[in-house]
């Protein structure tokens, strides 16, 4: 990946992302194992240092690995989304026990409007991750949907995902 | 009481993610074709799992155990939409042509030819 300044690789921020890695990493270990005792944790910052060692030689701590610039954004987000999938839950499961829209698959483009290629991919994932639609393909700056019935194309052509996730990738 | 009620939510969770399941499951059967069969999937994927997941862990309670669920709740949010897409695209790549009810004037999206 060619180096960005705009998103912030390098300087403060690559500490960050290292500190962040190594917090969630540490955290994993604690979850992970139930110990608490010395050894064990003495074990875990190890081979803590070995692992975010080896991250940062291979170069892959960076804005897209970890992106806690989101941090503070995503969670407002989340629960958003998880209603959105609730409610299409609820259209598709109609739509299979035939009580509701008869399926009617159609293929539509979007537009996404984010700036940054993980503001895309949240995207597609997030069009992915709720029932009814899926992203088959983001290529060129757009992003091909199959959607099971024509609602659900309809929901997402008004772009209110679209603008969301535009939001959470930050505004300026 | 506390204990009761919490047992109540948990069966009334893992039995609606049952049911969610299900229908997922009908769906794979019933639907045309293969993508509209993914969405189907995709019912199970999401409510099923979750509401199984959240379940099993009110019936943990606040113990190391519901925090390992909710991990395994967060891998299947990032991993699910990943293993989705890669069908999906993989299928579309093959040529896999979808069933559309389109009506003339949207631009219908083509599957591109095997190289």
């Amino acid at each position: 990946m060619p180096p960005d300044k705009s998103t912030g690789r390098g300087g403060s921020d690559a500490v960050l992302h290292a500190i962040s890695l190594t917090a969630v990493l540490f955290g994993t270990w604690l979850l992970l194992s139930g110990y608490f005792t010395a050894l064990l944790i003495s074990l875990g910052v190890l081979s803590l240092a070995v692992s975010v060692g080896i991250a940062l030689r291979m170069d892959v701590v960076d804005h897209e690995s970890h992106p806690v610039h989101l941090t503070w954004r995503i969670p407002t987000y989340w629960i958003w989304l998880l209603a959105q999938i609730i409610k299409s839950n609820f259209d598709v499961a109609r739509t299979i026990l035939g009580i509701g829209d008869p399926p009617t698959p159609n293929v539509v483009t979007v537009q996404p409007s984010q700036r940054t290629e993980l503001g895309q991919v949240i995207y597609a994932n997030s069009i992915t991750l709720t029932p009814g639609t899926i992203s088959v393909e983001l290529e060129n700056g757009e992003i091909t949907v199959h959607a099971l019935t024509r609602g659900s194309a309809d929901d997402l052509r008004t772009g209110v995902m679209d603008g969301r996730v535009s939001k959470l990738e930050g505004g300026a | 009481m506390m204990e009761g009620v919490l047992e109540v939510l948990a069966w009334g969770l893992l039995g609606t993610g049952a049911v969610f399941s299900v229908i997922g499951g009908i769906g794979m059967l019933r639907l045309p074709d293969f993508y509209t069969r993914m969405h189907a999937a995709g019912v199970t994927d999401t409510m099923g799992a979750w509401l199984i997941l959240a379940g099993l862990a009110c019936l943990a309670g606040l113990t190391l155990v519901s925090a390992k669920l909710a991990l395994i709740l967060f891998f299947l949010f990032m991993t699910g939409p990943t293993a989705t897409h890669a069908l999906v695209k993989t299928a579309w790549y093959a040529g896999v042509k979808p069933l559309t009810t389109e009506a003339s004037g949207q631009p219908e999206g083509t599957p591109p030819s095997n190289p």
